[in-house]
């Protein structure tokens, strides 16, 4: 895993839709917790009406992850409302924040609401890649994601994090196979690589011993498991 | 390299139409499909296809009807409540004999109810999709690959029988993401259409589409001749899965996303001794009957598990020609049965012998 004490008090995770951001942030937020850090989620997800952090609300309890939702999460009501709340954030010093925004330019509209705070403040941008999402699969494309999220949030990145998975099916190979996508897209950016992550099922596997993989839990899925 | 892709059901279902040949895609945005029109909407240019966000569902699903004239894949997506918009089209295309696909990501109704996933539709989309004495075909995928595999089939077989097809999916198949395979070019059957209007260049007599008759008796006989065509269809088009019904006491019947937690619910169920197993019908219609000839004999019960008050509990209850018990589990409005909450039911229904 990476030192998390890369990241500034305020984290921004950003990216093509379906390429798990939320699932990232979700991890993210629970392994800040889990180091006695205070953590708040902003569910800037205005465009999903499923699977997004607000649904997670109770596993956060648990760990006293503080979550601040759209108005109308949850409900059937397809109003993109951002709370108020979330002017709070950026008051919070002993806090670490992390923006769970949604898919795409059309996500990242909301976040330039907060642009100039965040500007200011100053935050960690990462931009979250995985070879295997569609429409993404070439860093070309990748990176022509991340130039309309730029316009659509008027802010700059500064990490990439390689997220390539096929969820359950991930095999060890599918990782090692995606990692020059990864660094190719951070080349090409001129970005630092922050970290390369894997799905939970991996670790402890020998063929992936010899690399630095963040694993990440499967939170976000269909609820036909037990 | 490992050509699997991680896709949203929608998505998915709109990647699977355009390599099964479809070119001409006319809807209107609606939650939970949305992101089927948004990926047409993308990609449609980009093979020189046509995709056209009408001013609303009628004006769509009519546009659907007249591309379809033509001889051209043509579809249309939707949710429920612009699915009954599409109903009045969906009539006029079965009663032309135009085939033509249509996608229905249900959601909660009725009314505009709401946009978390359902199965509330069931009645809609196998009894009455329209008015009159029509069948639509029903596919019921499980799972995101499966939306991809019966995407081309529905194409296929409404070519083959000249009618329109459904692909009935739920809110959650649709935003869900799951590894697929997108098989290139699936049009495989490309029948000719001698039927279609598209220009008779003075070489053949012209063509007409027309759901209109002006004695009773030439309607009467069209829709005779429609029915016979249906017979076929269910003789030779039944489709469905088995999971664990081997020696099944206790059977569950479950289509789509209910399927999906279903299918856990026998593992559970199983593991505390009760011989549970799944019956997954694929076709809604023609209802796989043929599924239940020997079940009806062996198995002690029936569940019906669904995301509705139970629209499907009096097709399974034909099935099994009541020799058996049908039970149901399912929740409505949006909400999403537990695996807990079916396996409890099996318990239940396996304790009353």
């Amino acid at each position: 895993m990476f030192d998390l004490r890369l990241l500034k008090r305020i984290t921004i995770v950003c990216g093509h839709y379906g390429c798990g951001k939320t699932n990232f942030s979700l991890n993210l937020a629970i392994d800040m917790a889990k180091r006695n850090l205070k953590v708040t989620i902003v569910d800037l997800d205005v465009i999903n009406p499923y699977f997004r952090s607000s649904d997670y609300e109770n596993l956060l309890k648990t760990y006293d992850i503080h979550i601040i939702m759209p108005r109308y999460a949850g409900t059937n009501l397809d109003t993109p409302a951002l709370s108020a709340e979330i002017e709070s954030v950026f008051e919070q010093e002993d806090t670490h924040i992390i923006f769970d925004v949604g898919g795409d330019d059309a996500g990242a509209f909301a976040l330039g609401r907060y642009a100039d705070k965040l500007n200011k403040t100053g935050c960690s941008f990462i931009y979250l890649v995985n070879q295997y999402r569609n429409l993404i699969q070439t860093p070309q494309s990748a990176i022509e994601v991340l130039h309309e999220i730029m316009t659509a949030c008027h802010l700059q990145p500064s990490y990439i994090v390689n997220n390539s998975h096929l969820q359950y099916e991930t095999t060890p190979d599918d990782i090692k196979n995606a990692l020059e996508y990864g660094d190719d897209i951070a080349r090409q950016l001129k970005l630092p690589l922050l970290c390369t992550t894997a799905p939970y099922h991996l670790k402890d596997n020998p063929q992936l011993a010899d690399y630095d993989l963040y694993y990440i839990k499967p939170i976000v899925r269909p609820p036909f498991g037990i | 390299m490992n050509n699997k892709v991680l896709m949203k059901g929608n998505e998915a279902l709109a990647e699977a139409a355009i390599q099964a040949g479809c070119r001409y895609f006319f809807g209107y945005p609606i939650t939970p499909q949305t992101e089927l029109a948004a990926y047409m909407a993308k990609k449609m240019p980009k093979v020189n296809g046509v995709y056209l966000q009408a001013e609303s569902e009628i004006a769509a699903a009519n546009m659907v009807l007249g591309a379809a004239g033509t001889g051209v894949r043509a579809m249309t997506s939707s949710s429920s409540p612009g699915i009954s918009l599409k109903s009045e089209a969906i009539s006029y295309m079965a009663g032309c004999d135009i085939p033509a696909l249509i996608v229905n990501v249900q959601r909660g109704g009725p009314g505009l109810g709401g946009i978390q996933p359902s199965q509330a539709d069931y009645w809609q989309a196998t009894k009455a999709t329209g008015h009159g004495d029509f069948q639509i075909l029903v596919f019921a995928p499980a799972t995101v690959q499966e939306m991809v595999d019966l995407v081309g089939l529905a194409f296929d077989k409404g070519d083959e029988y000249r009618m329109p097809a459904m692909i009935l999916a739920d809110g959650m198949l649709g935003q869900m993401m799951e590894p697929v395979i997108i098989p290139e070019h699936t049009a495989q059957h490309l029948v000719e259409k001698t039927w279609a209007c598209c220009g008779h260049q003075n070489k053949r007599k012209h063509n007409v589409l027309n759901s209109l008759f002006l004695t009773p008796s030439e309607l009467e006989r069209l829709i005779i001749e429609r029915y016979k065509r249906y017979d076929i269809i269910k003789e030779k088009e039944q489709r469905w899965e088995e999971y664990r019904l081997d020696d099944a006491d206790i059977v569950l019947v479950a289509y789509g996303a209910s399927a999906r937690v279903s299918h856990t619910a026998v593992d559970i169920a199983r593991e505390k001794g009760y011989k549970a197993g799944l019956l997954r019908p694929v076709t809604l219609w023609p209802y796989p009957v043929k599924a239940f000839s020997t079940l009806k004999e062996t198995a002690k019960a029936f569940i019906s598990v669904e995301m509705s008050m139970g629209q499907m509990v009096d097709d399974v209850r034909l099935a099994v020609e009541c020799r058996k018990p049908v039970h149901f589990v399912g929740r409505t409005g949006g909400k999403i049965p537990t695996p807990m909450e079916v396996a409890d039911k099996i318990v239940e229904v396996g304790g009353m012998d």
